[in-house]
């Protein structure tokens, strides 16, 4: 369950930037990319989300989560091939195994949508954007 | 009423990555060789660690451990017994341990006169992947006790590692432990990856572990040699194993290699 720990640390990614942009609006969609090679679980990740949230400026934001697949280069045909989920680390085309992944370990804070109000710089709500 | 775009794409575990890599600057300035060993519960790290950190410090090498557990100091103290320090990591219930507890805990140890570090991580076949601990090598102990498909159920982990060790290997021949399935299942995790054949209990194996640990220590440390000797492309490799652990902490320059210009 370490994705307890990976969402604590999307949250504090996010508020950080959030600051560092000079915003004051709550933030409403969290984007992120998490590969297949990543050792997350996806499921664990959202179910750990509104924990992680609460308390903070994404609290009752959505957790967007993008997969990447997992893609290895092959050394003998030198072809750029998906692997299959789980994974077994062979050359989609010829079969020959291959370490040398190229796509899948990405475990990345992409973009924060925040709430845009008609009455900007407004002091900051914690409760949960209206849908 | 248009959502604000804010694009941030900064890698999550970008913190954990910044304090593993200043580590890893600071084991490298000290040349300390260090190894995280990652397992299933159960699996035997204790049990080798502390035969393999017995070995190493008669072959006078100065060896150090931190080993994460959710709670008890139990495996601190089994490998204390080894007669080399171990300080043990309380996670309190997290499930791998990360850069920045391995920082602290090493606060517990003379960096300058420590060769080689051992990290035994918690016992889990999948949390610690993403974690990089500033380690040289990433070693995973594999005990004949488990089904050889454990590569199979649990690849991601293992295609991080650079060693697969396989442990309690006296008892291989009554669990019908299937080793060269087990090998080609590795080898399909991650492919070329070096396996090892071990018992702490009966000690097979054990001295080519230690060996392949000295090796990449020396390599280290001759790294280590370059940098400060930095001008001169000679890098000092210690003769014998005797004394080589008081050898890499003298401040005046390595013994002359015998056939070297300089």
């Amino acid at each position: 369950m370490h994705e307890l720990s990976i969402a604590a640390e999307i949250v504090s990614l996010a508020v950080t930037a959030v600051e560092e942009a000079g915003e004051e609006l709550p933030v409403t969609v969290v984007s992120v990319r998490v590969g297949n090679l990543a050792g997350v679980v996806v499921e664990a990740l959202e179910f750990a989300w509104d924990v992680a949230a609460e308390g903070t400026r994404c609290a009752g934001a959505e957790l967007r989560i993008e997969r990447v697949p997992g893609r290895v280069r092959c050394k003998a045909c030198e072809a750029e091939t998906q692997l299959s989920d789980p994974p077994q680390f062979a050359c989609g085309q010829c079969g020959m195994p291959t370490a040398d992944i190229v796509a899948g370990r990405e475990l990345d804070l992409v973009s924060l949508e925040l709430e845009e109000t008609e009455t900007a710089s407004t002091e900051l709500s914690h409760a949960a954007p209206n849908s | 009423m248009q959502p604000r775009i804010l694009e941030v794409r900064r890698n999550i575990l970008k913190k954990n990555d910044e304090i593993a890599h200043s580590l890893r600057e600071v084991f490298t300035e000290r040349g300390v060789l260090v190894i995280n060993i990652v397992s299933s519960p159960g699996a035997g790290k204790t049990e080798l660690l502390a035969r393999v950190m017995r070995d190493l410090r008669e072959a006078g090498l100065s060896v150090a451990a931190v080993v994460g557990d959710l709670a008890t100091e139990n495996d601190a103290t089994r490998l204390a017994e080894s007669g080399c320090p171990a300080h043990q990591i309380l996670t309190g219930g997290m499930c791998h341990l990360e850069a920045d507890m391995v920082g602290k805990a090493v606060e517990a140890f003379d960096l300058e006169t420590t060769d080689v570090l051992f990290i035994e991580n918690v016992g889990n076949l999948v949390c610690p992947q993403g974690y990089d601990l500033g380690e040289d090598l990433r070693v995973l102990l594999f005990p004949c006790t488990e089904g050889e498909d454990k590569p199979l159920k649990y690849p991601t982990l293992i295609n991080t590692c650079d060693l697969v060790v396989f442990s309690k290997m006296d008892i291989a021949v009554a669990v019908e432990f299937d080793i060269p399935l087990a090998r080609r299942n590795c080898e399909g995790a991650r492919p070329g990856v070096a396996m090892l054949e071990t018992s702490a209990r009966s000690g097979a194996g054990v001295s080519e572990l230690v060996g392949l640990i000295r090796d990449r220590w020396e390599a280290k440390r001759g790294e280590r040699t370059g940098a400060e000797r930095a001008g001169t492309a000679e890098i000092s490799r210690p003769e014998s194993h005797r004394g080589v652990g008081s050898l890499r902490r003298v401040v005046a320059p390595p013994p002359e290699v015998p056939g070297s210009s300089g």
